[in-house]
Formats: structure tokens, sequence, C-alpha cells
């Protein structure tokens, strides 16, 4: 009974073990980047950059129509021009990164909807903002999990640099001059993340499966290792479940794994013991010393 | 003595206006520096344009025996954000930066210094403290213990005194002197004259152009201090192009 309902949709059904396979890469990957973004107080930044995404992923698709290939590419470029561009001009003139990001990423949008809008359906559109976990082909998967170990590798190889970044901005440009290319590594692999994410969840659920999941595991730990590891076991989870209760339930698959992770966040937010609402409520006794 | 920094015509400034006028000189190794000076001298400017933080509008300041990013300095307000988890014990071993870079483990003996100079700084037991709960001088003595692991040749603190309790500031003065002694260059930007004499026997007074400079006692004399501030307070708004730029 308990096995049909949670284990045989994927015996049963190959385009269940893809989803799932392609869900557990994509919190992988996302985990340690939703962290850090947490950190670094650029939460917003992932959804910008989501957005950002969408006018090359458009131009790859009006070109070749719904391939794998194009539309990832045009999605790179356009993610890696809006997150560089944003940079150069933070740096460069007075705005700060913020607004630069904002302008750069509502260009970015309003093309890319023009851009969609220009060839295609509705249905088109709805795939490319809404995606399709449960129509992973085997290209699209080998795609997520080459993201996934690119990014889990760049994220070990940049450990040290990005905490030190993140703490100490100043103290890390006094010794060395890892941080400006430390940044902008940390966003190419935020990027790539939401290319590979918006072939399975659309763009604007790929940051999803990248924040929720941190910021509730914020909520929960004050170790930024623990951190990621609960991160990444939300995400993963939230991956299963959510395709499960949309197997079930007939739902859409993409927006449930999101809704999953969004009922862990809100679980965390009442009960989180590193600053959740209960412990405001329900202080433990103070200590002596 | 040989030169550990010197100052050739620098010129530093924020948007064209200098904030370090014409400045020469040279710092010799092992010296213990203070310099001092009103609000708005260039004190603080001075030390960012040594780390290099800042470019000099004009003129050069060069480091004979050491590179920019072997410095160890510790700024007015370290932008450290607090609320990162992170532990005492990190955050101190990020002086190792220098020596074990991306990849190098820390091997035991790192550990043992690490420990050492959180106990020299009187901070023993709080290495598995967030930073988030510790207090000003908490924190400030956390960095120093940071200093003391960069081992670094030249050592730069602005205002490192400055809402730190007297108990602490002996402590970290203690900290200082034995810098001397190993022979380290330090300079301090410092408010507390009697410190200053108490404590170091150089001092540079700045008021955007060097008002004096030399041993302690003859810098910080009422004449020298006196002009010190009616320089400060000649700011003009419509400023012309300065004549000794070349």
């Amino acid at each position: 009974m308990l096995h049909e309902a949670l284990i045989s949709p994927f015996v049963e059904f190959e385009f269940m073990r893809r989803a799932l396979v392609g869900s557990i890469a994509l919190a992988l990957a996302g985990s340690p980047l939703g962290v850090f973004l947490i950190l670094r107080r650029m939460s917003l930044t992932g959804d910008a950059m989501a957005h950002a995404i969408l006018p090359g992923a458009a131009i790859g698709y009006l070109f070749a129509g719904l391939s794998l290939g194009p539309m990832t590419i045009g999605g790179l470029i356009a993610g890696l021009i809006v997150a560089v561009g944003s940079g150069v001009v933070a740096r460069a003139t007075i705005l700060r990164e913020d607004a630069s990001l904002a302008a750069f990423y509502l260009i970015s949008l309003a093309l890319g909807v023009t851009v969609v809008s220009l060839r295609g359906s509705n249905i088109d559109l709805l795939h490319v903002l809404f995606g399709s976990v449960l129509a992973l082909d085997d290209a699209t998967l080998i795609l997520l999990a080459s993201i996934a170990s690119v990014t889990l590798a760049g994220v070990a190889l940049l450990y040290r640099p990005l905490v030190m970044e993140t703490v100490d901005p100043g103290f890390l440009a006094s010794v060395s001059r890892a941080g400006g290319p430390t940044q902008i590594i940390f966003l190419a692999l935020v990027v790539l993340n939401l290319v590979g994410g918006f072939q399975a969840l659309g763009t604007l659920l790929a940051v999803g499966i990248m924040m929720l999941p941190a910021a509730s595991a914020r909520l929960i730990s004050q170790d930024i290792t623990a951190m990621i590891a609960i991160s990444a076991a939300q995400g993963m989870l939230a991956g299963y479940a959510g395709l499960i209760i949309s197997f079930h339930a007939s739902l859409p698959s993409g927006p449930l794994i999101i809704l999953v992770a969004g009922l862990f966040y809100l679980l965390a937010l009442v009960f989180g013991p590193a600053g959740g609402l209960m412990r405001r409520l329900k202080p433990r006794p103070h200590l002596e010393a | 003595m040989s030169a550990a920094i010197r100052f050739s015509n620098l010129t530093l400034g924020y948007d064209r206006h200098p904030a370090v006028h014409h400045l020469d000189g040279d710092v010799e190794t092992g010296a213990l520096l203070a310099i001092c000076g009103p609000n708005g001298a260039g004190k603080s400017t001075l030390l960012k344009g040594i780390v290099g933080a800042l470019s000099p509008l004009s003129g050069t300041v060069s480091l004979p025996r050491v590179k920019t990013r072997e410095i160890a300095y510790l700024p007015q307000a370290a932008d450290i954000d607090k609320s990162f988890p992170i532990n005492v014990f990190d955050v101190v071993a990020m002086g190792l930066w220098k020596r074990r870079g991306l990849f190098g483990g820390i091997s035991s003996s790192d550990e043992d210094k690490i420990h050492r100079a959180i106990a020299t700084v009187g901070l023993e037991g709080f290495e598995r403290r967030a930073i988030a709960t510790l207090s000003g001088g908490q924190l400030q003595r956390m960095l120093f213990a940071r200093l003391l692991i960069q081992d670094a040749a030249i050592i730069l603190l602005d205002e490192p005194f400055t809402a730190i309790d007297s108990k602490t500031t002996e402590d970290l003065l203690d900290l200082v002197a034995r810098w001397r002694d190993e022979k380290r260059t330090v300079l301090a930007v410092l408010h507390d004259l009697d410190l200053v004499r108490q404590h170091f026997p150089q001092t540079l007074l700045l008021a955007r152009e060097t008002i004096a400079r030399g041993r302690t006692e003859d810098v910080l004399t009422p004449e020298n201090l006196l002009k010190a501030r009616y320089m400060i307070e000649a700011f003009d708004r419509q400023a012309h192009t300065c004549a000794r730029a070349a």
C-alpha cells in the first residue's frame, strides 16, 4: 500500500525517475549557492537573474524551437551579460549593484517576453516560464548532472575566499586579489544553475529550489556547513515529495515541488531552532555566564 | 636603518580634493609611529594609501622590503558582517591566508598558533563562540589575534582603541610593544595624546600636510597642535588646481 503510493510511481514510469534524478541534481547544486546568496544578502539576486535569462532562452527558442542546446546557450549568454554588466556598472558608476541589476533584468525580461511572443503560442510560453520536469530527455539530464558537478566542484574551490569575502571583504581585499574573481565566478555558477533549473522547473521556479531550502536552513542551523547540508536534504526531499503528490493528485509537478519546499520553509519559520518564531515566543532560560 | 615605507610627494584624496597633500619622507623599519591630527587630517586616508586601497592623486608610496598585500591592516571600522555564522577561531584563522591560500590545510601547529594567539589577546574559551555574540572589545581582541597570525613586517592600525575600555587597551598595547621588540614596523592612528606620549616614541602630526614629525615630545607641542587645527579649518570649496601639482 505504502509502497504503491510512495515508490511504485517511480518504478513504473520512466519519466518519474528522470524527474526525480533531475530534481536531486538541482537541489544538490542549488543548496550551497542559495545559502551563500542569503548570507550575502543577495536573496533577490537569484530572482532577478532568473528573469534575466529569459530573453537569451527566448532567442534560442526563436531560432530553433523548443530544443535544449540553443535555449541553454542563449540563457547562459544573457545571464552572464546581465551578471557581469551589472557588476561593471556598479564599479564604474555611482549606481549600486542592486539598482543596476534591477535595471538590467527588467530590460532583459521585457525583451524576453517580446521575443517569445514573436513566435509560439501561449503553451510554449508556459513551458518556458514553468518548465516541464516530467519531460526530461537524456540530453537535459546530462546537462543537469554536469551543471551540478561543475557547481559543487566550483563551490569547493571557492569556499574559503567566498566565506572571507562575505564575512570581511575589506580583509580579503587587503591580503589577496581573489575577491573580484570569486564574486564573478560565484554569480556565473548561479546563472549556470538557473539555466539548468529552467529546463526542469522554468525560470520562475528555478530560483525557488535554490532559495527556499536555503532560507529555511538558516532558521534551523547556525553553522554554515550544516546549513548547506540541511538545505540540500530539504531540496531533494521537496523534489521527491512534490513529484509524488503531483502524480497522485494530477497537479503540475514543478509548482508542487516548490510548494513542498515552501511548506518546509514555513515549518522552519515556526519551529526553527536558530531564530524561528517559537524561539522568540518561548525562549529557553538564560545561562549563568 | 632602512626604510620600510617611503612617501615621495604623495597626494591622496577624494574627488580631486586632497586629504593628504605632498607628503614626503621615510618610515624606518622597526619604527613605532603614531599618526595624530584633527578629524579630516588625512590619517585614515594615509593608511588606505599605504595598503593600496586608494590610489594616489599624485606622487608615490613605495615599500622597499615587502609587497603591498603582506601588510597587516586593521581599518577603523572593520566592515565585518557580524551576523555571518562563523566562530572566533575561524576568523582568526583567516590570518593564515597568505601562507595557506585556497587549499592549504591548517596543520596542527597552525591550530596551536591560532589557539595561542586567541589566548594572548585574552579570549581563551571563546574559540567556538559565534562572532555575533561578541562585545566591541572582544571583537577588537579577536581582530588583534588575527593580526598576530598574519605575522606581518608592517602593521597598520586605524584608531584601534576607540570605544575600547582601558583594560582592553592596556592588553592590546602590550601586543604593540611586543611587535616593536620583534622589529616590526607599526603605524597607528590615535587620538589619545597621553597614550601616544606614553607608548609611541615617534609621531607624525598630520593636517593634510605634515605639521611636524619626529620624537613624540618634540612633535606634540601646544603650538604644533594649534597649527594643525588651523590648517584643517581652511577648507575651500572653490579650490583651484594645486600649483604644486606637476
